[in-house]
C-alpha cells in the first residue's frame, strides 16, 4: 500500500477496515441484522454511506437482511451484508438465492464459536465448510480470509471485484479475533488498488438475456430501472430467467454456476508460503491461525528443524494444485486451525503420497499459541 | 380507458403473451382478475413499464410477476417484501409491488411483513388472500378460518386466522385496503389508491381456491365462491349505518384505513442530502 506523505494512517479494527474498503470498492447499500462481533462493520457502514449517497438499513431480521442485499444488487447498487455464525446459517436461504440468480453481492462472516449461540465473544473457524456448503443444492463458492487488518482492507476490496466480475456471492471469512483487532494500517489512495464493475449490456433491450450463456460463462447484468426489463427467478431457469423443466437447460445452468468459477480458479487462488522449498514439515493453517503459525515455522527453523508455512487467503476454491506443488518435498503436513478438523479434510484429499496428514486444533474459545504450534510440530516432525 | 394504451390491448400491451402462457392457476382462479386489476391501473396511472419492480414470494400467486412485462423478481417463500426493500432502497424512483398470498405474507413472511409496515417504506403490497396454501396443495394457512378444513386440518382447524388488514393498520401502514376479484371495478379502484399512496400500502384481495378450499369445505366451484364474495362483502361506508347484527358474517371491502406518516426513502434521502451538504459546505 501507499508509501506516499500524504497517505492517511490509522490505528483501526479488522472490522473498520472490511466497511472503509467497503466504501472504497464503491459498495452504496448495506443491509443487516446486528449481531456480536460483526456489528462495527454495519456501525461504520451506517455512519458512512449516506456521506457518499449510499443507503443503510438494519433489517428485522438475516433472513431479510440478505433479501434486501440480493434486492439492492440486483437494482443495479452494489451490495453487503455482515454477520457472524447463527446470522449466516439464517441467511443461506438467501445466499442460495444469490447463486442461483447470479447476484453478485460480499457476506462478511466475523466468525464465532458454535453451534448455535456457542460463544459470541470467542474466537472460531469452525464456519469454514459453511462457507462452502451452507446453503443447499449444487454450487461453487468463493471465500477469502484475512490474516490482519490491513488484508480485512485488501480482502474486502478483492471480495467486491470476485463477486462482480464473477457475478457471484462471496464470503469473508475472519474471526473474532481479527475483527476486534487493532494494527495501524496506511489507507490506499482512490485507484491505487483495482476495483471492478459488474459488465453492463450494451446490446438493444430486446435483445438482452439476464443470464446469457457467453463463451466466458459471465453474462453482462443490467440492473432494474435501466431499461432492461428481465426476470429473475431462484426456480432453475433459461437464459432469459424464465423458469424450465429442460434436462438440458436444468444441466447447462448448473455447469455455468461451476464453470464460471472454476475455470477461473487460478485467477481467484491467493497462497502466501514461507521457506516451503527445503521443507520437511509444512503447517498449513489460515486466518488467525495463520499468524501463530508463521511464529512457529520460524521458531522451528531456529532449531534447524525445515519447517515451511502454507496460508490459503482464497479458501474456496480450494487451491488443490498449488498447495499439493508446495507439499511436493514434504513427509509431515500439520494443519492447524480453530475448529474440530475442517480444512485438514481438504489437505487428506490432495496430500501427495507419502505425505502424512497431522492435525492440529483448539475449539475452546481461545487462539492457537506459536509454542502449541511449535511443540506439535517437534511432536510429528 | 384514458391510459396510454387502446382499451382491447390493455392486458395484451403489459403481458409476456409470447413466451410464457398459458399460465399455472386452475381454471376459474381468481389470481388472473387480481393480475388484471394490477395492470388496468397501471395503464390508468400511466406509470411506464420500466419504472416498475413486481416482486414475489413463493406459492401460486406468486407466479404472477412472470407474465408481466415489467422488471420482475420471484424470489424465495416469505422474502419478498425483504427482497423489495433491496429493491426500493437502491433505486427510490421504482415504483415497488409485492404480489404475495395468506401464506407468504402472514405466515412465514409475517415478520418482514410487520416490520415494512413500520418502516412505512413507499411498498405496495398486495396480498391474494384464497384462505389456504394452493400450490402444495390445500394446507393450513394462517388465513384458513376456524373451523374450516385443510388437508394439515382434517378434523377442522382448531387455529384462529389473522386479519391481515387489522395487523398492517396496528403495525403502521399508511393505507389499507380489502376488495374482492368479485367486485372487480373496486379492485381496480384501491390498487389505484394504494400505489397513488406514498408510504406502505396493503390490499388485501379475498379470492377463491375452489380447487382446495372451496372442494374440501363444500363452497362449490369458481362461480358460487365468487356469489359467496359477492354476498357476504360490505362496504365500509354502507356498514357505518348499519346495527351489528347485519354486519354478522360479512367482512368489510373499501378503504379501511388512508393516514399520512413521513415515508422512509424520503426520511434517508433528508439524511442524504444532509451529509452530501455539509461535505460541500
Amino acid at each position: 500500500m501507499s508509501n506516499n506523505k500524504n497517505s492517511v494512517r490509522k490505528l483501526i479494527q479488522g472490522n473498520e477496515a472490511c466497511a472503509l474498503a467497503a466504501i472504497y470498492s464503491g459498495c452504496r447499500f448495506f443491509g443487516g441484522y446486528p449481531i456480536t462481533p460483526s456489528t462495527e462493520i454495519a456501525e461504520g457502514l451506517a455512519r458512512m454511506l449516506p456521506k457518499y449517497g449510499g443507503r443503510f438499513i438494519q433489517m428485522e431480521d438475516e433472513i431479510g437482511s440478505m433479501a434486501a442485499v440480493v434486492g439492492a444488487s440486483i437494482a443495479g447498487v452494489k451490495s453487503m451484508t455482515a454477520t457472524s455464525g447463527p446470522g449466516y446459517s439464517l441467511m443461506q436461504e438467501n445466499i442460495g438465492y444469490a447463486y442461483m440468480t447470479e447476484t453478485p453481492c460480499v457476506i462478511v462472516n466475523v466468525q464465532r464459536g458454535g453451534p448455535s449461540t456457542g460463544l459470541p465473544t470467542k474466537v472460531s473457524q469452525s464456519d469454514t465448510m459453511q462457507a462452502r456448503w451452507g446453503t443447499h443444492g449444487d454450487y461453487t463458492a468463493i471465500a477469502v480470509a484475512p490474516a490482519s487488518v490491513r488484508e480485512c482492507f485488501e480482502q474486502t476490496v478483492k471480495a467486491f471485484n470476485f463477486a462482480e466480475r464473477f457475478r457471484t456471492p462471496v464470503t469473508i471469512l475472519t474471526d473474532e479475533v481479527i475483527g476486534h483487532m487493532r494494527e495501524t494500517i496506511v489507507l490506499p489512495e482512490e485507484g491505487e488498488l483495482e476495483v471492478i464493475d459488474r459488465e453492463r449490456p450494451d446490446v438493444p433491450t430486446e435483445w438482452y438475456h439476464h443470464f446469457e450463456i457467453t463463451p466466458s460463462l459471465i453474462s453482462p447484468m443490467a440492473g432494474y430501472g435501466d431499461g432492461y426489463r428481465f426476470h429473475v427467478t431462484g426456480l432453475t431457469h433459461d437464459q432469459e430467467g424464465f423458469p424450465t423443466a429442460k434436462p438440458v437447460e436444468i444441466q447447462q445452468k448448473l455447469d455455468k454456476l461451476r464453470n464460471k468459477i472454476m475455470r477461473f480458479a487460478d485467477e481467484l487462488v491467493q497462497l502466501e508460503t514461507e521457506m516451503t522449498e527445503d521443507a520437511r514439515i509444512c503447517v498449513i493453517a489460515y486466518g488467525i491461525a495463520a499468524r501463530a503459525a508463521r511464529q512457529a515455522v520460524h521458531m522451528a527453523r531456529e532449531k534447524r528443524i525445515h519447517a515451511g508455512l502454507i496460508r490459503p487467503i482464497t479458501i474456496w476454491p480450494f487451491p488443490d494444485e498449488q498447495i499439493r506443488e508446495h507439499l511436493s518435498h514434504a513427509r509431515k503436513v500439520l494443519v492447524a486451525e480453530l475448529n474440530m478438523g475442517q480444512l485438514v479434510n481438504e489437505i487428506r484429499r490432495i496430500a501427495p503420497r507419502g505425505c502424512k496428514v497431522e492435525q492440529l486444533n483448539r475449539y475452546d474459545g481461545e487462539v492457537l499459541n506459536p509454542v502449541e504450534i511449535f511443540k506439535k510440530i517437534l511432536e510429528v516432525k | 380507458m384514458p391510459g396510454t394504451v387502446q382499451a382491447s390491448d390493455v392486458i395484451h400491451h403489459y403481458l409476456r403473451v409470447k413466451k410464457n402462457f398459458p399460465n399455472v392457476w386452475c381454471p376459474g382462479c381468481g389470481i388472473g382478475i387480481v393480475m388484471g386489476s394490477i395492470i388496468r391501473a397501471i395503464n390508468k396511472l400511466e406509470y411506464r413499464k420500466n419504472n416498475i419492480a413486481i416482486v414475489s414470494g413463493i406459492g401460486c400467486s406468486s407466479r404472477l410477476p412472470v407474465y408481466c412485462d415489467f422488471n420482475t423478481l420471484h424470489t424465495t417463500h416469505g422474502r419478498a417484501i425483504g427482497f423489495a426493500t433491496g429493491v426500493k432502497l437502491a433505486r427510490p424512483n421504482l415504483k415497488v409491488i409485492v404480489v404475495t398470498g395468506d401464506g407468504d405474507a402472514m405466515a412465514i413472511g409475517g415478520n418482514h411483513f410487520i416490520h415494512a409496515c413500520r418502516r412505512n417504506i413507499d411498498i405496495t403490497t398486495i396480498m391474494i388472500n384464497n384462505q389456504i396454501y394452493g400450490m402444495t396443495g390445500g394446507q393450513c394457512s394462517p388465513a384458513t378460518p376456524s373451523k374450516s378444513f385443510a388437508t394439515t386440518a382434517p378434523y377442522g382447524n382448531v387455529e384462529n386466522n389473522f386479519d391481515a388488514a387489522a395487523l398492517a393498520k396496528g403495525a403502521g401502514a399508511t393505507y389499507v385496503a380489502r376488495g374482492t376479484v368479485y367486485h372487480v371495478q373496486q379492485l381496480d379502484k384501491l390498487i389505484i389508491g394504494a400505489l397513488e399512496k406514498k408510504g406502505f400500502s396493503l390490499i388485501e384481495a379475498v379470492s377463491n381456491c375452489h380447487t382446495y378450499y372451496g372442494r374440501m369445505n363444500k363452497e362449490g366451484d369458481a362461480v358460487a365462491m365468487l356469489k359467496w364474495m359477492k354476498s357476504h362483502a360490505m362496504p365500509i361506508k354502507a356498514a357505518k349505518s348499519l346495527p351489528p347484527e347485519k354486519l354478522e358474517g360479512k367482512f368489510l371491502t373499501g378503504v379501511l384505513w388512508d393516514i399520512e406518516k413521513p415515508e422512509f426513502c424520503d426520511e434517508y434521502e433528508k439524511i442524504i442530502q444532509r451529509f452530501q451538504k455539509e461535505e460541500r459546505d
